[in-house]
């Protein structure tokens, strides 16, 4: 009985969870593409300098990692290609599993700890100090003057480093195909395209939109949930952290069996 | 009640309460609190920690909502309203947090002009103007490209006056505004209140426990304890109070030592039972 009642609990406490970020996210999503056609206009300023921080800011530990990942995924193909002769495959394995896969996975998980992390703890701040309250005593609504601004920052600048990513990933898996597997660079590239097919890259974007909407809402929704207290805010900005992770893993999951089972029919 | 409220009695009042409830989950904060509060006049509300005078203020402003009893504030029950009705109260009302709350990444000058910017279509020469005057109204003139980090204690207090001046408030909503201020800077904010009030014959409602300010500012004052209104009056009727609870709090009487272990056992439990 108390462990079924335990379960019951947990499961409603997760479900109301996701209402809530459901329910922040969608709001954040009218505010960024219905109330600007009803005269409500949207902060651009303000979305262009999160969109600074979220993505341009993060290009250099982001190519960096990549760069690396391409290099190791290179690496652990060819231990096994090699033992059948077909280290030629190497480009096309690292291709086809930094876009579908690994391109919008990492670039996730590096915005979650630079950006998801910031959201959390900025508006976790915020929330402590009374300023979301100001805001609303000045009849302005919070979600709209501090969370659109972010959400479309972020669904515009998670595709964009994706595209980065996925462009660094397969540079570094090009320095082991020239290193060890007689590729030239220009061929290993050629062959990386040739491996691809749009709808690899597609598929990969459109989950990289979803993280991003996750990695917003999760981010904001911690924050805007922060108790009063300053040790608060480190609490709500390490669940953001955690909760983006997981959620971003489940996201993946969703969507990649979404797309195997609609290419299988 | 409803209805009921007789309508002389609205026009007159600028607020009126009426049996208003607050909880936060199951436990209740403010048990019935019902008074009216007076075109143009100061009231403060007093009272101690935890006696749910934060709770009141922040109820007046919307911020959070009453489980049952009526707000009239400018002719609106604003317990019963949307929104969007409430987003249309808040433009006429101002509120000075205890701490300023003033957004970290803008300048004082953004600060105060975030209001106009938001809700009016002013030219942003006319928003620069009204600026220097609102700064200038609470001595704070040259420092809109301040951030508010580099401002002390008694000048973001100023800083946030001036951006709850910005819209031209019918009423002005202090929390605490001396707290954590030096006596010298504190008597400075209460003689801001003064000033404000004298210029521009505004509805200021205040909520402290500095006995010392209270007097200073007040026309009329509430005292509050655990979620009741223990008295209600101006400074002279709260001064010549034989009521044991006002004087305790005027006196500065402590709490008396509870010494019988059963008193105290009691005091436990009953304490226990209001925090359900």
């Amino acid at each position: 009985m108390e462990l079924t009642t335990q379960i019951g609990e947990s499961v409603t406490d997760a479900l109301a969870y996701l209402g809530a970020l459901a329910t922040l996210g969608s709001r954040a999503a009218y505010f960024t593409f219905v109330a600007p056609l009803r005269g409500k206009p949207l902060r651009l300023q303000r979305a262009i300098s999160q969109a600074m921080q979220v993505g341009v800011r993060a290009l250099p530990i982001l190519s960096l990692i990549t760069f690396f990942i391409g290099l190791i995924l290179a690496l652990q193909s060819a231990y096994e290609l090699r033992k059948f002769g077909a280290l030629n495959f190497v480009a096309s394995a690292v291709a086809i599993s930094m876009t579908r896969e690994l391109g919008p996975l990492i670039t996730a998980i590096v915005v979650i700890g630079r950006s998801g992390s910031a959201f959390a703890a900025e508006i976790g701040t915020m929330k402590v100090t009374e300023e979301i309250d100001a805001l609303e005593t000045m009849a302005i609504n919070p979600i709209h003057f501090l969370v659109t601004p972010k959400f479309l920052a972020m669904i515009v600048m998670l595709p964009c480093l994706t595209i980065w990513a996925n462009s660094m990933g397969i540079l570094g898996g090009a320095l082991f195909g020239v290193a060890q597997a007689d590729f030239t660079w220009v061929r290993y590239v050629r062959a990386s395209l040739d491996a691809l097919f749009l709808r690899d890259i597609v598929t990969g974007l459109v989950k990289s939109v979803m993280f991003g909407i996750t990695i917003t809402a999760v981010g904001c929704h911690e924050g805007l949930s922060t108790g009063a207290g300053a040790e608060q805010v480190g609490r709500s900005t390490t669940r953001a952290v955690v909760v983006s992770i997981f959620l971003v893993i489940v996201v993946d999951l969703v969507f990649t069996a979404l797309f195997f089972f609609m290419s299988d029919r | 009640m409803g209805q009921t409220i007789n309508a002389a009695m609205q026009s007159e009042a600028m607020i009126s309460l009426r049996g208003l409830r607050v909880s936060y989950g199951e436990r209740e904060i403010l048990h019935g609190i019902s008074f009216d509060v007076v075109h143009g006049e100061t009231l403060v509300i007093l009272g101690g920690s935890g006696s749910g005078k934060s709770t009141l203020l922040r109820t007046l402003v919307g911020l959070e909502r009453p489980s049952s009893g009526e707000i009239w504030l400018k002719g609106k029950n604003i317990a019963a309203i949307s929104a969007e009705e409430m987003d249309e109260i808040r433009k006429k009302i101002g509120m000075s947090f205890q701490g300023g709350a003033l957004f970290g990444s803008m300048t004082v000058g953004e600060n105060v002009a975030l209001p106009l910017r938001e809700h009016t279509k002013l030219e942003e020469s006319t928003i620069e103007i009204i600026l220097r005057l609102k700064l200038d109204q609470v001595g704070l003139s040259g420092f809109e490209n301040y951030m508010p980090s580099q401002l002390s204690g008694g000048m973001k207090k100023r800083a946030a006056v001036a951006r709850a001046l910005a819209m031209d408030p019918e009423i002005l909503f202090f929390d605490e505004p001396s707290a954590g201020l030096d006596p010298i800077i504190a008597a400075g904010v209460d003689q801001l209140i003064l000033e404000l009030k004298s210029a521009f014959h505004m509805t200021i409602i205040v909520v402290t426990h500095e006995l010392a300010s209270a007097f200073l500012i007040a026309d009329r004052m509430v005292l509050i304890d655990k979620g009741n209104v223990v008295a209600i009056g101006s400074t002279e009727e709260m001064r010549a109070s034989t009521q044991p609870r006002v004087r305790q709090f005027l006196d500065r009487i402590a709490e008396p030592e509870v010494s019988q272990e059963l008193d105290y056992l009691q005091m436990l439990t009953e304490d226990n039972r209001l925090g359900r």
